[in-house]
């Protein structure tokens, strides 16, 4: 018995020293950056990214999960650039002292999808909060991503503001999935149910189904993008001087003209608006 | 039903195209599943065979809990090695978060119950059955190990084979500790989840076929092999 | 040698129930001991009393020769149902001689030894569990006789056989036999028992009620119930008592 626990003992750590060398090689040099499924998803990342490694040689690692999620991984220090859309919580980041200094980098647009049918008739209607009310009114199936992300504050912002209080209606036609956007999305090709997305994620998405834009252009409807360092003083294993040449260059000018030429579907998704 | 053709469509465009993306997916697919297996067996064999063999105060819950850990939901085990392995947690310090070496550990620690607890039926009825004979050669428990688990080398097999089913198919654990990250730790699993995720369901579906054909393909080596062994030793 | 053995007031008990009771005799060198008795009667229990595999209530079981040896090591047993392990036929003798420590070279030739005298040569290489019951309590005797013990333990060896494979494995524990090693065995089988044996213990009910020279055995049993069950009776009628002098109830005239 003691020689083969012996054995296996050996065998483990053979097998443990071999696990760790089964990623790519060490020697790369990176930085991990907590950012959001819907930005991923856009493909926004697929086409800047690798101008900027051809540039700098330094891969970026990109952590797509919610908002909520992405935050929380940057505070734990576990990313070293916290890269999302939620103005609130990037500022209570930096005032917590999690990172350093929040930049503006770009802006794209929610829109209100519904089916063809626009059972509430919210088609072409111009002021998002008059047509949340108008939905809440007619009881009609409202797919929401109920998982406090970016999208999902910025939907129950603007419920505030259409006086309706979906939540009490959760469960019957407001229905949280809990989901990422594409889940969510789906879920609402499925329903037939309004659905309030981003832009980008929408032009990208394979499974429309029966689903139309048929809100958009409210100011509120803007998504405003912000990036921030991770202090290093709170995680000082932070890739400090790296992580700044990425922020630099995706607020300077190489990086907005970039984010300002990606195209879906013939049309821009961001709107660069860094220093401004 | 034109996602299923357009899927089937999708899985042959993939795997006759040579894919250089599904081919590194695969490969790291593979990789982590099996070294996790792998490690889990190093460690559930002899826990198993020792939980069958030896009696000692607390054995009953010891095996009921065992067992019951078989059923570990992924997300769950995903979680608390993040938590584990964040920078703001105890082992931060090695910096395992998001690379293989994380998602090898999650799935170990999913499959190595699994491993142990079949090892233990496997083993405790072999000896059964062997008891009386070994002990009369002058094996007890602790020198029959060894025998015991060549002996039942065919179910033991099985039992890594179901650890290896349920490695490469789990996405919760993986997507927690690995990221999802494009040529890092992007797995077959956490690649369906992203192409549902995009909406792209056949994709999706075709990516799915792949990785089941996989799995065919493992157990039907796993299989051959025990029929070519069988016929030489019995 | 680690002869004799004495079983000292030995008895073995179960969930309150006595299996074995108060067993008391001495096993010296050289004769050929046949145990015989009725199903139940605690035959095999004895067996595995002596060698060690279970330990008796309250007693001792003590090799009188052993002195500092560790008995076991010159003792074996082979069971009614043969066990192999998954390996080749060879591999199973080489497996109980690498347990007793023997180093590679002489085991080869020791199992090659074996094979030869029970006529398994051929079937060396075969997986083991494919062969035969015959061939396999064969087998097992190889194993045994390849670890040249002192005391050789049987359990009704040949009850699963038929005659052709019986009179097959009984001309291997003769040759056992002769080569030196102390044979004890149950069995069920009385003419086997007249065969082979050179004494005889009778046991029932957990009781031993006689030890006696084969042939006095058979042709003038002193123990009433030994009467009976050489005759063929079923000793069922006992119950309850364990008086050894009870007569058998009158047989009814019809």
């Amino acid at each position: 018995m003691k020689r083969l626990m012996t054995g296996m003992a050996m065998v483990l750590g053979a097998l443990v020293y071999a696990a760790h060398g089964a990623g790519p090689a060490a020697a790369e040099t990176f930085i991990t950056v907590a950012s959001t499924t819907s930005t991923q998803n856009s493909g926004l990342y697929d086409y800047i990214l690798p101008r900027f490694t051809t540039k700098t040689g330094i891969t970026v690692r990109v952590i797509a999960v919610g908002t909520g999620q992405a935050v929380r991984l940057a505070k734990n220090g576990d990313a070293d650039v916290l890269f999302v859309h939620h103005k609130a919580s990037e500022e209570k980041f930096v005032a917590d002292g999690f990172g350093i200094r929040r930049f503006d980098v770009m802006v794209n647009d929610f829109v209100l999808l519904g089916p063809e049918s626009d059972p509430a008739v919210v088609g072409g209607e111009e002021d998002i909060a008059e047509a949340l009310s108008k939905i809440a009114g007619a009881k009609a199936a409202f797919a929401s991503r109920g998982d406090d992300s970016g999208t999902h504050k910025k939907e129950l912002s603007l419920w505030k503001a259409s006086g309706a209080d979906p939540k009490a209606a959760s469960g019957s036609w407001y229905r949280e999935t809990g989901a990422g956007m594409g889940a969510t999305l789906n879920t609402a090709s499925a329903m037939n149910a309004y659905v309030l997305t981003d832009r980008a994620t929408w032009l990208k998405f394979s499974n429309k189904g029966a689903l139309k834009i048929l809100v958009e252009g409210d100011k509120r409807l803007f998504n405003h993008y912000g990036i921030i360092l991770v202090n290093p003083k709170r995680h000082p294993h932070v890739k400090v001087k790296e992580a700044q040449a990425f922020i630099d260059w995706v607020l300077g000018a190489e990086g907005q003209a970039a984010i300002g030429a990606y195209r879906i579907e013939g049309r821009q998704a961001f709107f660069p608006n860094a220093g401004r | 039903m034109t996602d299923f053709s357009d899927a089937f469509g999708a899985a042959l465009g993939l795997v006759l195209g040579f894919d250089a993306d599904l081919a590194e997916i695969v490969g790291l697919s593979l990789r982590v599943s099996f070294l996790a297996v792998a490690i889990a067996t190093a460690v559930g064999l002899p826990v198993g065979a020792a939980i069958a063999l030896y009696r000692f105060p607390g054995r009953a819950a010891l095996l009921v809990a065992m067992n019951a850990l078989m059923g570990l939901p992924p997300v769950v085990v995903g979680l608390i090695v993040y938590l584990t392995l964040s920078r703001a947690g105890p082992l931060g310090v090695f910096g395992l978060l998001f690379t293989p070496a994380a998602m090898i550990f999650a799935q170990m620690l999913l499959v190595t119950p699994i491993i142990a607890a079949l090892t233990r039926q496997v083993i405790e009825d072999l000896w059964v059955e062997y008891e009386e004979q070994l002990r009369s050669l002058g094996a007890g428990p602790g020198r029959a190990v060894p025998a015991l688990l060549w002996d039942g080398r065919y179910s033991l097999l099985t039992a890594v084979l179901a650890g290896f089913g349920r490695a490469s198919a789990e996405v919760g654990a993986v997507m927690i500790v690995g990221g999802n990250i494009d040529h890092v730790t992007r797995v077959m699993t956490t690649a369906i989840a992203l192409e549902v995720s995009k909406g792209d369901l056949a994709l999706a579906l075709g990516l799915g076929i792949v990785l089941m054909a996989l799995s065919l393909g493992v157990n039907g080596a796993a299989f051959a092999l025990k029929e070519a062994a069988e016929r030489r030793l019995g | 040698m680690i002869l004799p053995l004495t079983i000292q007031d030995v008895s073995f008990e179960i969930g309150g129930i006595r299996l074995i009771k108060d067993l008391n005799c001495t096993l010296e060198a050289g004769p050929r001991t046949m145990i015989l008795g009725a199903n139940g009667a605690g035959k095999s229990l004895f067996l595995r009393l002596c060698h060690g595999l279970i330990r008796p209530t309250t007693g001792r079981v003590l090799w009188q020769g052993a002195k500092g040896r560790d008995p076991a090591d010159a003792q074996a047993m082979v069971f009614q149902r043969p066990v192999m392990l998954r390996r080749s036929v060879a591999a199973n003798v080489d497996y109980a001689l690498k347990l007793r420590g023997m180093a590679a070279a002489e085991r080869r030739a020791a199992v090659e030894d074996a094979l030869g005298h029970t006529g398994l040569r051929r079937l060396a290489d075969n997986p083991a569990r494919v062969l035969s019951v015959g061939e396999q309590q064969k087998l097992a005797l190889a194993r045994a006789w390849a670890l040249q013990p002192e005391v050789l333990f049987l359990d009704e060896p040949t009850a699963s056989l038929d005659p052709a494979a019986t009179h097959a494995v009984e001309q291997i524990i003769n040759a056992i036999d002769a080569a030196g090693t102390r044979i004890v065995m149950t069995t069920h089988d009385l003419g086997q028992a007249r065969r082979r044996g050179d004494e005889v213990m009778f046991l029932n009910r957990g009781r031993l009620l006689e030890k006696t020279p084969a042939e006095r055995f058979f042709s003038e049993p002193e123990n009433d119930l030994a009467q009976a069950f050489l005759k063929g009776e079923l000793l069922w009628w006992q119950r309850g008592r364990d008086n050894l002098k009870r007569k058998p109830p009158k047989q009814r005239r019809q």
